[in-house]
């Protein structure tokens, strides 16, 4: 069975017509009051690896939420595969942010993986069919979990875990993967595998895939796009061109400069850390 | 006739059945151990062992309550172990997930508050509780035909949701936000457990007190989850843990002296010691055969 074959599913009534996978016009999101981004205008094609960065609190996990139909928008339109997110969302495959599985949690990875393809469905966690289980093994195949995913859960390392979570979201076959720093409390060799392993699967599943990152080195080299969420802003291009001192310091209204390493590495040294709480910045360029 | 045990198992058996009353407690032990012990384990493995713990103590002002009211001790026990739940399932989200250090504190000011209302209920009675030491201690003395039939149908209640709810409740269990955005109900299926966890620990506490409920619910629970991963099997290990407590519990409790809480817990205690040192002992040898060959 080739990859391909492992993508066929029952096609869902979306608008045919769009290109676009994810598209944004004139999107403004505001939480309690407070403006967290606007004019967020965005098309994101299928089958692209997209990395989506900023700092802390800019609003990049808001834009998670509103790509799946968690939270409304301000003004503006979205849509996700031609259509609402709501109506999208079974075709996502969501990998939320979060903390370690610690030793205490006694199921096994394979279970987990499970869950993700029929968890949603009422009834007894037994084990199914063996259509299903043979979907498991392949979702855990494609990340390379084999070998662990008999394992309980808490006794994986970290980047154990973090594929067992991955091959959790994809088992369901979606046609887009959406994932909140899967990066983070990795490290730095699992960090770099866990990128390429998700380049890998974009590339073979043709999925699109929106990853919340903090650091865009271990991405650099696979992703297509960046969508940088800053100062109230969206902004969105290949990677060479957005994070670029003229690009970022236009994005901020303020001095950024983006310097590259000897080893290509790009550091970006001066952008204001703290998220902008002021609603009346535009006035004040 | 004295009953003593004769160590013939045909023997010892028709001692055991002779009697109606014992007869309803081996038949609500055995509803209990199974209703308690499955409640128990998806408990463990969502940690809520404390709201657990605060919904079994509630069983006091509901005992309390019901003796003031003068209705059945079984009423009493259910509405205050439901209300607990209740309140403990509002109060434990902050922004939409669940909260372990929120619903820490509000189980333990729901524990102080049903506390302190048993109290207040037990003054207004004026007497004193009858049956006090039965009612931490637990008794398999009085339970009487139409408890039994109470107690089934809260197991079939309690069954039910988990045959309908279990796999989601799980999903939502180990991993909270995927499910939400998969469209798990996460916040009705919180609720929903958290009452059952209520039924199950008001239904446990007639035949085991209130002190000892967590015999019954954790015990066997946290025992086969020490010896397996797999769902199935560590959920049969789970029942069968329960069974063979609650019916040794019962026997031995009926061939001696001593109350069946005491040997319930002891057993369940033992019975846990044992399941954790066995799964140490299982890692130490699995660590000396995968260190000894040089893996590559």
């Amino acid at each position: 069975m080739t990859l391909a074959d492992l993508n066929r599913r029952e096609p869902v009534p979306l608008d045919p017509a769009a290109t676009a996978a994810i598209e944004l016009r004139g999107a403004a999101v505001s939480l309690g009051g407070r403006a967290i981004w606007s004019q967020a205008t965005l098309a994101i094609e299928p089958g692209e690896f997209v990395a989506v960065l900023g700092p802390n609190g800019a609003g990049k996990s808001t834009l998670l939420r509103v790509l799946l139909g968690q939270q409304p928008l301000a003004t503006g339109t979205v849509s996700v595969l031609g259509s609402t997110p709501r109506t999208a969302k079974r075709e996502i495959g969501y990998l939320p942010q979060r903390h370690a599985f610690d030793e205490t949690t006694r199921i096994r990875g394979v279970d987990l993986v499970r869950l993700g393809l029929d968890g949603a469905r009422w009834g007894l966690p037994l084990p199914g069919r063996s259509a299903e289980r043979r979907r498991v093994e392949e979702a855990i195949g494609l990340v390379g979990a084999a070998g662990y995913a008999r394992r309980p859960i808490g006794e994986c390392s970290g980047g154990e875990q973090q594929r067992l979570l991955i091959a959790a979201a994809l088992v369901s076959r979606p046609r887009m993967l959406f994932l909140d720093e899967p990066l983070d409390s990795l490290d730095l060799p699992n960090q770099a595998a866990v990128a390429a392993l998700l380049n890998r699967i974009c590339r073979s599943e043709t999925m699109t895939v929106l990853l919340v990152a903090h650091d865009v080195n271990p991405l650099l080299a696979h992703v297509d796009r960046v969508v940088y969420v800053a100062a109230g802003r969206i902004l969105s291009g290949p990677p060479a061109q957005v994070i670029r001192s003229e690009t970022l310091s236009e994005l901020y209204r303020s001095p950024v400069e983006v310097l590259q390493t000897s080893d290509g590495r790009l550091v970006v040294v001066g952008q204001p850390e703290a998220p902008h709480h002021h609603s009346d910045r535009h006035a004040h360029p | 006739m004295n009953p003593h045990l004769s160590l013939n198992p045909l023997t010892d058996y028709h001692q055991l059945v002779v009697y109606p009353f014992m007869v309803n407690a081996l038949e609500a032990g055995t509803i209990v151990a199974v209703t308690a012990s499955v409640v128990g384990w998806f408990m463990v493995l969502r940690r809520e062992t404390f709201a657990g713990h605060t919904l079994s103590l509630m069983s006091f002002p509901g005992a309390s309550a019901a003796a003031l009211a003068g209705v059945s001790l079984s009423l009493g026990y259910f509405s205050f172990c439901v209300a607990g739940a209740l309140v403990i399932a509002a109060g434990s989200r902050t922004a939409g997930r669940r909260d372990f250090g929120q619903e820490s504190a509000v189980t333990g000011t729901v524990q102080a508050a049903g506390l302190a209302l048993g109290f207040l209920f037990l003054s207004l009675y004026g007497g004193i509780l009858e049956n006090l030491e039965e009612l931490l201690f637990g008794s398999f003395l009085g339970i009487m035909t139409t408890q039994v039939q109470t107690l089934a149908a809260i197991a079939i209640g309690v069954l039910v949701f988990f045959l309908v709810a279990g796999r989601p409740l799980l999903y939502s269990t180990v991993d909270e936000l995927a499910a939400d955005a998969r469209g798990v109900p996460v916040r009705l299926l919180q609720v929903g457990f958290l009452v059952v966890l209520g039924l199950a620990v008001g239904a446990t506490a007639q035949i085991t007190g209130v002190l000892l409920v967590f015999a019954l619910l954790v015990a066997p629970a946290a025992a086969a989850q020490q010896l397996t991963a797999r769902i199935p099997l560590s959920l049969g290990l789970t029942v069968l843990f329960a069974l063979a407590i609650i019916w040794v519990g019962l026997t031995l409790a009926y061939f001696s002296v001593y109350s069946v809480g005491f040997y319930v817990a002891t057993i369940a205690f033992a019975l846990y010691l044992a399941c954790r040192l066995s799964r140490t002992a299982v890692e130490r040898i699995g660590r000396r055969a995968t260190a000894a060959p040089a893996i590559a």
